[in-house]
C-alpha cells in the first residue's frame, strides 16, 4: 500500500518537474526570442547607421598636400622654390616618455633650445596621431646616425619633407613674403572661405607679400588617398587615391638682376625703390631695404630674434615701398607745375622773382636758396627747384585746384598693387582736413597751409608705390595702370599661361605741350640741374625730378647735416624715366634720413637705369658719386 | 575484442545528437577563430588542442556511472571551497582582481571548478533528502550556493558569481522552490539593488551604467559595446562575408577571440548566420532538455536541468552583451569562444549529461 502511495507521488513529482522544466523551456525561448529581436534590430532596422559606422571606422581619408608653386623672375630666374629636406619627427604617443626620448635623441643628433621651444608649441597646438618636427634640416651624417639607433627609439622617426626657400634672401623679403605655420587666424579665416577642405594636412600659408596674396594660386589642390585604417590609425592598405595638383606658378614682371643692384645700390642706407614699365604698370623692381631673412619664419621664429626684428630701429619689418607714407618734397613740383599748366594758372614761360623767400601774411616761407633763384620760368623752377615759385604757385591754385589735379595722378589712394599692406597716404584737401580732426577749431584750412603743400611739405603724405606709379603715369603720357607684380601665371597641370592683362585705370586729360613742357624740363634736371652731378656721362637721356622731404623742423634755422642727428636727417628723395622720349622705365626712389635727394637717391636711380637700359652692372659700392649739391634740390 | 566492437565500446556513452549539436558548435569556433587570428591559424590550432583535452574529459565522465558521479559531489565543493579560501587569501592579483591561485605547478581560477561544483552539491544534497524535503532543505541549499557566490563576487568576478547564482538557482527552482519564495526572492533581489550597486566596483558599475548609454564614454568603458555593435549591425541580413569583417581585419574588435567572438560571427555571416547558430545553440538546448525530461533519478534532473539551463544562459548573455542589450560581463560565447578551461567546464557538463542519457536504464534494470 504504503509502496503505491510513493509511486503515485513519484508520478506526481515528475508531473511537477515537467512543468517547471515546460517553463524553463519558455524562459529560454524568451530570452531566445529577445536575442532575435535584437538581431533584427541591430542588422535590419539600424543595419545602414551601423554600416556607415563601420565605413568611417574604417577609412581614413589622407591628405596630400601638394607642392607649392614656384615664384620666377620675369626671366625664369628663381626667387621662390622648393627643396626636399630631412626631419626628424616625434609621434608623442607612440614614445616611451617623451621628455627622455627627446633628452636621449639630442646625444645623436643637435637638438637646440630653439628646437625644442618650437617642438612644445606644435605639441600644445597639435591633432591626433600627429607626427611632430623635432628637428628640420638633418645632415646626412645625422640622418646615418640617427639610422642606426632607430630601433632605441619607438615613435621616432625620419622624414623628407619639402621646404620652401628664397635664394634671394633679404633682397626679396617684402616683396616675395614668407610662409609660415597656418595658426587659429589663418584657421578661422580658411573655414569662412571654404577652403579648410583643402588645407587639411597643410602645414604652411602665405603671411606676408606674394606668398600671402598670390596664396589661391601657389597652394595647389590638395590631394586625397583614401586609406583602410584599423583603431590605431595605422593604414592597412590603399583604397583610392587622387593625386594631389601642384600649385601655380608664378611669373614675375620683376627682374630679380634689377632687384639685386637697387637693393643693394642703397648701400647702408634704408628706403624703398620701385621701378615700373610705364606702358604697361608692370614693376620691374620692389626694394624695401632693410630686408630680413624670411627663412626665419617658416618654421615659428623664436621670441628673442623676434623682438629683436621688431625693435630693430631700423624697422625692418615694415614694407616701406607701400606701407611707408613720405612727405614727396620736390618730386611733387612737376606735377604742380603740370596742373598750372593744365589749369592755365601759369604759362611755361611765364617768371617770377624769387628774392630767397615768399611772404605770407606775417608768415615767412624760406627758399633754400640763400639770396633766391631771381627770375624763374617753368624750366628753371623745376630744373633748379625753386621753392618760391611753388609757393606763390600754391596760393595761386589753392587747396581744392591742387587736391583735385593730384587725385587724378594717384596720390592719396591705394595704387591697387597685388600685394598686401598698402597704405593710403595723404593728399591734404579741406574735406580730407574736415574728416581727419575732430575739433572744429583745427578741421578748418588756413590758406597759409596751401603754401607747402606746393613743394610737397605740409600734410602731403605719399607711399613710394603712389610716387612710382604718378611718375610711371607722367612718363606714359598721363595713361594709368594700375602696378602689378605678377606678369602671369602657368598652371602647373595645363602649362598654360594667363596673362595678368595689363588694367589702364584711366587716362588723365592732359594737353601733350604741357606734358612735353614738363618733361623738358625734368630732362634738364638730370642734363644741368639738381640731376645732373648722378647722371653725367649716361649713355640715354633720362629725366628726374630730385627731393628732400623734411623730417625734422628746424623752426627756420639752417639746415646743416653735420649738426642733426642721422634719424632725423631729411629723407632723400627721386623721382625719374628713361629714355624720355619713350620711356621703358619710370621709378621712384626714397632713402630714409638720405639728406639731398640729389646727393643720395638720384645715384641709385642711375644705377638702376644703367643696368635696366644697358645691362651696365655697376661696380661693388661705387658710391661716391654726386657727393657735392649745390645746398638745394 | 573487434574493431567494430571497440568503436562501439568507445561510443557507447556519447550522445549522438548533443555530439553533433557540441561538434557544429566547435566548427563554428574554428571557422570564426580563423577569422579573428586575421586569417591566421594559431588560435584555431590552439583551441583544436582545448577541444581535445577537453573532449576526453568528457568522453570519461561520460562513461562514468551515475552513482559515482554522485560521490565527486561533495570533494568537488570542499575542495573548490577551499581554494576559493585560499584565493581570497592568498590569491594572485591579475587585472585588478584576485581570482587566480598559484599552486606552484599551475596557475588555477577555483571559480571555473565551482561552475560545476555548486550545481553538482546542491543536486547532491536534494537527492539525499529527496524523501523529507522541506524549507529548511532549501534554506540549506541556498547557503550551498551563496556562500561562494558571495567569494567569487568578492574577487571580483561579476559574471562568474552571476552565472553560478543561476545555475544553482536553476536547481532550486527545479527542485519545487515554491512560487511564493521565488516571489519573495525577485521581491528581495529588487529591494537589495541598491545596497548591492554601493558593493560593486567602480569600473563595474561604470560597466552597467555603460549599458544605458554606451556613447557617452566611446573610447573608454563604452568602446567594447560600441564596437561590438557596429560590428552585429554593419553585418546586415547577409553579412560581409567570410574574412571579410572590416571591424574584425581592422582591429577595432577587442576579446574578438574571446567574449567578443560572436560580434565576429556576426559581421561577417549578418543575421542569417545568427539564425542559424541560435538554431544550433536551441538544438543542444532543446538535447539537454530532453535529457533532463528522462532523466531517471532526481539528482540527475536536477543536474541535467541546470547544466542546460545555465548553458543556455551563457549563450544567451554573451549574445546580449556582444549585440548590446547586457552589460559587459566577461562571459565567453560556449563552445565558441577561445579558451581551455570553459571548453573543459563546458564539456564537463556534457559529460555529465551523456552519462545521465546513456546510463538510466543500468539505473532502472
Amino acid at each position: 500500500m504504503s509502496k503505491h502511495v510513493e509511486l503515485k507521488n513519484h508520478q506526481r513529482e515528475i508531473f511537477y518537474f515537467r512543468l517547471r522544466l515546460a517553463i524553463s523551456i519558455g524562459f529560454v525561448l524568451t530570452l531566445f526570442g529577445i536575442l532575435l529581436v535584437r538581431f533584427i534590430y541591430l542588422q535590419v532596422v539600424r543595419h545602414d547607421y551601423y554600416q556607415t559606422l563601420a565605413e568611417s571606422n574604417r577609412i581614413s581619408v589622407v591628405p596630400i598636400v601638394p607642392n607649392r608653386g614656384l615664384i620666377l623672375d620675369r626671366n625664369g630666374v628663381v626667387m621662390a622654390h622648393n627643396y626636399s629636406g630631412y626631419t626628424l619627427e616625434v609621434t608623442p604617443n607612440k614614445t616611451k616618455g617623451l621628455e627622455a626620448t627627446i633628452d636621449e635623441l639630442s646625444t645623436l643628433v643637435e637638438i637646440t633650445p630653439r628646437d625644442r621651444k618650437r617642438f612644445k608649441k606644435l605639441l600644445a597646438e597639435r591633432r591626433n596621431f600627429e607626427t611632430l618636427m623635432i628637428r628640420n634640416k638633418l645632415t646626412d651624417e645625422e640622418v646615418a646616425r640617427f639610422a642606426a639607433q632607430q630601433y632605441r627609439f619607438p615613435g621616432v622617426e625620419i622624414k623628407a619633407r619639402l621646404f620652401r626657400d628664397y635664394p634671394y634672401g633679404d633682397k626679396t623679403a617684402h616683396l616675395i613674403g614668407y610662409i609660415g605655420r597656418i595658426n587659429q587666424t589663418d584657421v578661422e579665416q580658411l573655414e569662412e572661405n571654404e577652403q579648410a577642405a583643402n588645407y587639411r594636412g597643410s602645414d604652411y600659408i602665405g603671411k606676408t607679400g606674394l606668398e600671402q596674396s598670390y596664396e589661391d594660386e601657389l597652394h595647389g589642390t590638395t590631394g586625397v588617398e583614401q586609406v583602410e585604417v584599423d583603431s590605431g590609425g595605422r593604414a592597412v592598405r590603399m583604397l583610392s587615391r587622387s593625386s594631389p595638383v601642384s600649385g601655380n606658378t608664378l611669373v614675375l614682371s620683376v627682374d630679380a638682376k634689377l632687384q639685386e643692384i637697387a637693393f643693394q645700390a642703397f648701400g647702408n642706407y634704408r628706403g624703398a625703390l620701385i621701378a615700373i614699365d610705364p606702358s604697361n604698370g608692370e614693376v620691374l623692381a620692389f626694394v624695401s631695404k632693410p630686408g630680413y631673412d624670411p627663412s626665419l619664419f617658416i618654421d615659428g621664429i623664436d621670441l628673442q630674434t623676434w623682438d629683436e626684428l621688431n625693435n630693430s630701429p631700423d624697422k625692418p619689418m615694415v614694407n616701406r615701398a607701400v606701407n611707408g607714407a613720405y612727405p614727396p618734397g620736390s618730386t611733387f613740383k612737376p606735377y604742380m607745375a603740370l596742373g598750372a599748366l593744365t589749369l592755365g594758372k601759369r604759362r611755361p614761360e611765364q617768371t617770377i622773382f624769387d628774392p630767397g623767400y615768399f611772404t605770407f601774411g606775417n608768415h615767412t616761407f624760406r627758399d633754400d636758396k640763400k639770396g633766391g633763384h631771381g627770375s624763374v620760368d617753368m624750366y628753371k623752377s623745376i630744373v633748379e627747384s625753386c621753392d618760391t615759385y611753388y609757393y606763390t604757385l600754391a596760393n595761386d591754385m589753392g587747396i581744392d585746384n591742387i587736391s583735385n589735379f593730384m587725385r587724378q595722378f594717384g596720390f592719396g589712394q591705394r595704387t591697387g598693387i597685388d600685394i598686401e599692406g598698402e597704405s593710403e597716404g595723404v593728399l591734404p584737401s579741406q574735406e580730407w582736413k574736415r574728416k581727419r580732426f575732430k575739433k572744429p577749431e583745427l578741421q578748418k584750412w588756413y590758406a597759409g597751409e596751401t603754401i607747402s603743400i606746393g613743394i610737397g611739405q605740409g600734410y602731403n603724405a605719399y607711399t613710394p608705390i603712389q610716387l612710382a606709379q604718378a611718375v610711371a603715369t607722367l612718363a606714359n603720357n598721363g595713361v594709368m595702370y594700375r602696378p602689378h607684380l605678377v606678369r602671369h601665371i602657368t598652371d602647373t597641370r595645363t602649362g598654360e599661361k594667363t596673362l595678368i592683362e595689363p588694367k589702364s585705370l584711366r587716362t588723365i586729360p592732359l594737353r601733350q605741350e604741357d606734358i612735353d613742357v614738363i618733361k623738358r624740363a625734368m630732362i634738364g634736371v638730370n642734363k644741368e640741374g639738381t640731376g645732373a652731378a648722378a647722371f653725367a656721362g649716361a649713355g640715354y637721356v633720362s629725366a628726374g625730378k630730385t627731393g628732400t622731404a623734411q623730417v625734422y623742423s628746424l623752426k627756420g634755422e639752417k639746415y646743416s647735416e653735420g649738426h642733426v642727428k642721422q634719424e632725423l636727417r631729411d629723407h632723400a628723395l627721386f623721382i625719374a624715366f628713361a629714355p624720355a622720349d619713350q620711356p621703358k622705365i619710370a621709378l621712384a626712389v626714397l632713402v630714409e634720413n638720405g639728406g639731398f635727394g640729389a646727393a643720395t637717391a638720384a645715384p641709385i636711380a642711375r644705377k638702376v637705369l644703367d643696368y635696366y637700359l644697358l645691362g651696365k652692372v655697376p661696380q661693388p659700392l661705387p658710391d661716391d658719386a654726386a657727393k657735392e649739391g649745390d645746398g638745394n634740390d | 575484442m573487434t574493431k567494430r566492437q571497440l568503436w562501439q565500446r568507445f561510443i557507447e556513452h556519447l550522445d549522438v545528437p548533443l555530439l553533433i549539436g557540441i561538434g557544429l558548435l566547435m566548427l563554428v569556433s574554428l571557422l570564426v577563430l580563423h577569422s579573428a587570428d586575421n586569417a591566421g591559424w594559431g588560435r584555431p590550432m590552439s583551441q583544436v588542442l582545448n577541444i581535445v583535452v577537453a573532449f576526453t574529459c568528457m568522453w570519461l565522465i561520460a562513461n562514468l556511472p551515475l552513482h559515482y558521479l554522485m560521490r565527486t559531489a561533495v570533494p568537488i565543493y570542499v575542495l573548490g571551497m577551499v581554494l576559493l579560501i585560499g584565493v581570497a587569501l592568498f590569491g594572485e592579483i591579475s587585472h585588478g582582481a584576485r581570482r587566480w591561485l598559484n599552486l606552484g605547478v599551475a596557475t588555477i581560477q577555483p571559480s571555473e571548478l565551482m561552475k560545476i561544483g555548486v550545481p553538482l552539491m546542491m543536486a547532491w544534497y536534494f537527492e539525499k533528502n529527496e524523501a523529507t524535503l522541506t524549507m529548511k532543505n532549501y534554506v540549506v541549499a541556498a547557503l550551498l550556493l551563496l556562500v561562494p557566490v558571495a567569494l567569487i563576487a568578492r574577487q571580483p568576478d561579476l559574471g562568474t558569481a552571476i552565472l553560478i547564482s543561476a545555475s544553482g538557482f536553476y536547481v532550486l527552482f527545479l527542485a519545487g522552490l515554491s512560487w511564493k519564495v521565488i516571489g519573495g526572492m525577485f521581491v528581495t533581489a529588487l529591494a537589495s539593488a541598491p545596497v548591492l550597486w554601493s558593493m560593486l566596483h567602480d569600473y563595474q558599475r561604470h560597466r552597467i551604467l555603460m549599458l544605458l548609454d554606451p556613447s557617452q564614454d566611446a573610447l573608454g568603458k563604452g568602446y567594447h559595446t560600441i564596437q561590438g555593435m557596429i560590428a552585429v549591425g554593419s553585418g546586415g541580413i547577409l553579412g560581409k562575408g567570410y574574412l571579410e569583417g572590416t571591424q574584425t581585419h581592422l582591429d577595432f574588435l577587442p576579446e574578438r577571440t574571446t567574449d567578443f567572438i560572436f560580434a565576429v560571427y556576426s559581421e561577417e555571416f549578418g543575421l542569417l548566420g545568427n539564425l542559424i547558430l541560435l538554431a544550433i545553440f536551441l538544438f543542444v538546448i532543446g538535447r539537454g532538455f530532453i535529457i533532463t525530461a528522462n532523466a531517471s533519478t532526481y539528482f540527475t534532473r536536477l543536474m541535467a536541468g541546470s547544466i542546460t539551463l545555465t548553458f543556455a544562459t551563457y549563450a544567451f548573455v554573451n549574445m546580449g552583451m556582444v549585440s548590446g542589450i547586457l552589460p559587459v560581463v566577461g562571459v565567453p560565447l560556449p563552445l565558441v569562444s577561445y579558451g581551455g578551461t570553459s571548453m573543459l567546464t563546458l564539456l564537463l557538463g556534457f559529460g555529465m549529461l551523456m552519462s545521465i542519457e546513456t546510463h538510466k536504464k543500468l539505473v532502472k534494470s
